[in-house]
């Protein structure tokens, strides 16, 4: 899902984009084509007026013919940029006035002057003809006048045209390009203001979005509710078929472990006993080994998704060694605790509470009776619980495999254990960006230090 | 002490009655929640194991109307479930402690005890013989007018010889009761608690007595 | 480039007479490098001030100053069209037509307004008005006429008086005189009635507004018509003894105008003098009145000022010259 190349917002930000400079730049071609036309179309009238007030001008005497230019002809030709004024008159095929080579026969009569763009003496000229047949005898006389300008006005006011088209065209793109980045963040925000709740949400919190969302977006919202309420009841369904599985097999081996005992008060035959013991043995060990998986698998889960809140690291360590004060009386063990004041951190209590009992019951379990497992919460330098004991101490050789899964101490051969414990103490730590330490006290004893 | 066992399987129940009784203790045990009001309706207990799944509820809307009721006798859970699950709740609900199945007798006796020390105003039985009262949940040992501490195994082992006097305990049943079956421990640990209880009973009317080849018993002077 | 000198050369053809250098002289700067060659209608004598002030300024440059008649400054360059940076004629049609043609360059950095500039390559620097100069001696105890129906009158009243003694620019010759023809025209019958009444009295027909002057100074001739007045001004020698009279009915007005030559190797040395024409010679405290009057500071309002347009095409085109000319030939030629 992540990082798969493509963003939304950035593909509707180009769609939109793209379409404002498409709009823009054909804007430009359209008014520029149009604005050429009417130009042309303006420039191509005058000289139309031109070359017939030229035509009407002309008498043919003599079979010759008489052309009296009107000074009107060309004085209408005046414009802002001057520009230069070319003409040719034939009778037939012949020049007989104006420039030679602006427009060449055979000429044929007709109604209206012909258009034509071509280069004349360096420069791209207009040039309107009009070729008509003047009555004469002893026959008709081919009159045919050419006026011809250069463009350089109308270059001008095209230029004009263009560059306030551009102007134009650049001022609609932009303000469209910022339309499009506004409309393209608008029209996500709902979607990230979703994502953003929900990535806010705590692992367990599985409830169905209810914030009014678009429309379009309602699909989306509805599938997501759906399956959520699917999550929620299947993970409701596995909590309830593991506690299920968990009664199902921990109440009988409950009653056996009772059995068990209350028999093994009663009998005396040595083998007897040492097969009751083998038993209670047994299932002690798979039940830790249960619960150790179930602590594990919890830490894992909850590691990908931390529930972190404000939290005293002293008060969660005094809690379990309440907890656990019973069960190191019995085994004539001093549990005890100290700390230089609170050690507030960001944490989830619950993934913290279960590596230190993990700790502190790996350390019960390892030590010898009447000594002392001592935990010790730090602010400085960094917050942490350093877990102690004065027993054998980790096998010197294997301090670094301890953490790994399912590792055991060799020395520990004989102590009930899964060994997951300083797995899931490993990865709570890890979980919220820090370490945990294991050496040996020079003192003798195992210590292991949570730092956060 | 006195002890209401609410369930429901009733093997778990039995066994556990056995076993509670054989260390002394008397126990009524209920196997529905309703059996287990009429049980607190008409006898007073020093303490309740609940277990949390019964056929007729769960033990957790028991505890809410115990706690309602103002009955403030201690409560027990003795859960299937796994430990980080049903902790929170239970303990916010007012269960006084909490026990995952199968446990360890011996540590169903310490949690008890420290319960019972934690509600200091709850009956607190002393055992006495001659000129020795033993206070089980205090771990107190007085002698005359002399008090000891004791620590858990030297309690624990006391409490064995008082509640039955003149009984010979075999060295290895001591081990088992006292380290939980270990087979590490050897019968010579025996010997360092009898000989440190041996000690703190000096002067008293009560002695210790070995018996060679079949263990220990407590004679009244 | 070629066949663009051939086309200019063929369209000049109704011009091409012999045409000839009238005066030809070399204005050296302080320290002169680079020559400007310019080819004018205006006199020597007249224009010699200016180019002493522009010198000046840019002693590096030296300018060889040829005089022509407006015709033939035409076929001049029109035979060779890279002999000559700088153009300067009186004849504005023909100027015009000069950069219509291609034949002149485009100036950049030359402000002017557009009335007295063509596409920024034909440049008007002067208004000069087409005056009547009359010779005082021979009009003493007669009304001085103010307008053209005042001089016909005055010459119809005694033509025995003026027979002969007429004078108007051979506009067959001069450039110049063709255009204050044909802009008289234009403008007004009056024209044609005052040539027929020249004719009637065998008006005597003169190259260039020099001679014509002359004549009038020495007493041969009492009345010039079109003479620019800025010429009879000038000269001392007939200042007393003429009379210039600005005609109040219409005052056909002609700018001189310079262009430098799109073949010039000079540019930037051409265009800094036409900027000197155009805006420093009269602005120049240090120089003495130059005998041209500027731009500036006549009253366009009251003159008839012949606009660069295109429209100053048209009489040059052959078939209207040729009828122009039919017509004035029969108007004054007996």
């Amino acid at each position: 899902m992540r990082g798969s190349g493509w963003s939304l917002r950035r593909r509707l930000t180009l769609t939109l984009i793209g379409g404002a400079a498409v709009l823009a730049i054909l804007f430009y071609l359209v008014v520029r084509t149009y604005a050429q036309g009417i130009a042309q179309q303006s420039q191509d009238r005058i000289l139309e007026a031109s070359v017939t007030s030229l035509m009407d001008a002309a008498v043919v005497r003599g079979g010759q013919i008489e052309l009296d230019l009107p000074y009107a002809a060309f004085s209408m030709l005046d414009t802002a940029a001057d520009d230069r004024v070319f003409y040719a008159i034939h009778q037939g095929d012949v020049l007989l006035s104006g420039y030679e080579g602006l427009s060449s026969g055979p000429f044929a009569p007709m109604g209206e002057p012909r258009f034509a763009t071509r280069g004349f003496a360096g420069g791209d000229v207009r040039v309107a003809t009009l070729t008509h047949s003047l009555p004469a005898s002893p026959r008709p006389v081919l009159l045919t006048v050419s006026v011809a300008q250069t463009r350089d006005s109308l270059s001008g006011t095209l230029l004009t045209i263009s560059i306030n088209a551009a102007v134009f065209g650049a001022v609609f793109f932009l303000l469209a390009a910022g339309m499009a980045l506004w409309t393209s963040a608008s029209t996500l925000r709902p979607l990230g203001q979703i994502a953003a709740s929900v990535a806010r949400r705590g692992p367990s919190d599985l409830r169905p979005v209810t914030r009014s969302v678009p429309t379009e977006l309602s699909p989306l919202v509805t599938s997501f509710n759906a399956l959520m309420t699917r999550l929620s009841h299947s993970l409701t369904q596995s909590e309830t078929f593991i506690a299920e599985a968990a009664h199902r097999v921990r109440t009988p081996l409950a009653t056996v472990r009772s059995h068990a005992e209350v028999t093994l008060m009663r009998v005396d035959k040595d083998e007897n006993r040492q097969a009751l013991r083998s038993m209670i043995r047994a299932i002690d060990e798979s039940s830790r080994a249960a619960g150790q998986l179930l602590d594990h698998a919890m830490v894992t889960f909850r590691g990908d998704q931390l529930d972190k809140q404000d939290v005293d690291l002293v008060s969660i360590c005094s809690d379990i060694v309440d907890r656990l004060t019973p069960v190191a009386e019995m085994m004539d063990l001093d549990l005890t605790i100290s700390s230089d004041g609170p050690v507030p951190v960001q944490a989830d209590p619950i993934l913290v509470q279960n590596a230190v009992r993990n700790l502190v019951d790996n350390a019960l379990k390892y030590s010898s009776a009447e000594s002392v497992v001592h935990i010790h919460v730090s602010a400085q330098p960094g917050p942490s619980i350093t877990v102690t004991d004065q027993g054998i101490g980790f096998p010197k050789d294997q301090i670094e495999l301890l953490s790994q899964r399912f590792q055991r101490g060799d020395n520990a051969r004989d102590t009930v254990g899964s060994g997951l414990g300083l797995t899931i103490a490993k990865d709570v730590a890890e979980a919220h960006g820090g370490r945990l330490e294991l050496k040996n006290l020079e003192a003798g004893g195992a210590c292991a230090v949570l730092y956060f | 002490m006195k002890y209401l066992l609410i369930e429901d399987n009733a093997e778990l129940a039995a066994a556990l009655c056995d076993r509670m009784r054989l260390d002394g203790h008397v126990i009524d045990h209920a196997a529905t929640l309703s059996e287990g009001a009429d049980f607190l309706h008409v006898g007073d207990y020093d303490l309740i194991l609940l277990d949390i799944m019964l056929p007729d509820g769960d033990g957790r809307g028991f505890l809410e109307r115990h706690r309602a009721r103002q009955d403030d006798t201690p409560v027990i859970v003795l859960t299937a479930r796994s430990e980080v699950s049903d902790r929170v709740g239970m303990l916010d609900l007012g269960a006084d402690d909490y026990l995952t199945k199968p446990f360890d007798h011996a540590e169903l006796q310490a949690r008890c005890r420290a319960v019972m020390r934690r509600r200091a105003g709850a009956a607190q039985t002393v055992i006495r013989r001659g000129t020795v009262a033993l206070n089980p949940v205090a771990s107190v040992l007085t002698v005359g007018s002399n008090e000891t501490t004791l620590r858990n195994r030297e309690l624990r082992l006391l409490e064995l010889f008082m509640n039955a006097p003149g009984q010979i305990f075999s060295k290895d049943k001591l081990v088992d009761r006292l380290f939980s079956y270990d087979d590490t421990v050897t019968e010579n640990a025996i010997e360092v608690y009898v000989g440190r209880l041996r000690k703190h009973l000096e002067g008293s009317s009560v002695t210790i007595s070995t018996h060679r080849g079949l263990g220990y018993r407590l004679d009244e002077g | 480039m070629r066949s663009l000198v051939l086309l200019v050369a063929m369209i000049w053809a109704p011009f091409v007479w012999a045409a000839d250098l009238e005066d030809r002289q070399m204005f050296e700067g302080a320290a002169a490098e680079t020559t400007l060659r310019v080819i004018s209608s205006t006199d020597t004598d007249i224009f010699a001030p200016i180019l002493e002030g522009f010198l000046a300024q840019r002693p590096d440059l030296r300018i060889d100053y040829a005089v022509a008649g407006s015709a033939d400054i035409v076929t001049l360059i029109a035979d060779c069209p890279d002999c000559y940076d700088i153009a300067i004629s009186s004849a504005m049609d023909l100027q015009l037509k000069l950069a219509n043609d291609g034949l002149a360059r485009r100036l950049s950095g030359l402000e002017q307004t557009a009335g007295t500039q063509w596409r920024q390559t034909l440049f008007g620097f002067t208004l000069e008005p087409a005056t009547i100069v009359l010779n005082r001696a021979a009009f003493a105890g007669r009304p001085v006429p103010e307008t053209r129906q005042q001089l016909i009158e005055a010459v119809r009243a005694d033509p025995a008086h003026f027979r002969g003694r007429l004078g108007t620019y051979d506009v067959r010759l001069s450039g110049l005189g063709y255009l204050f023809a044909t802009q008289d025209a234009r403008t007004s019958e009056t024209y044609w009635r005052l040539m027929e009444v020249f004719g009637s009295l065998d008006a005597r027909l003169y190259c260039c507004s020099g001679d014509m002057i002359d004549d009038l100074a020495k007493g041969d001739l009492f009345v010039a018509y079109n003479v620019l007045g800025s010429y009879a001004s000038t000269r001392p020698e007939t200042r007393d003894k003429v009379a210039i009279i600005t005609p109040s009915d219409f005052a056909t007005t002609m700018m001189r105008t310079a262009l430098v030559l799109d073949a010039t190797g000079e540019e930037a040395a051409a265009t800094d003098l036409v900027a000197y024409l155009t805006q420093g010679a009269w602005a120049d405290a240090a120089q003495p009145e130059y005998p041209l009057p500027s731009i500036g500071v006549s009253d366009p309002a009251r003159l008839n000022v012949v606009s660069l347009e295109p429209g100053l095409l048209v009489y040059l085109d052959r078939l209207k010259r040729q009828i122009f000319l039919e017509a004035w030939t029969s108007a004054l030629v007996r």
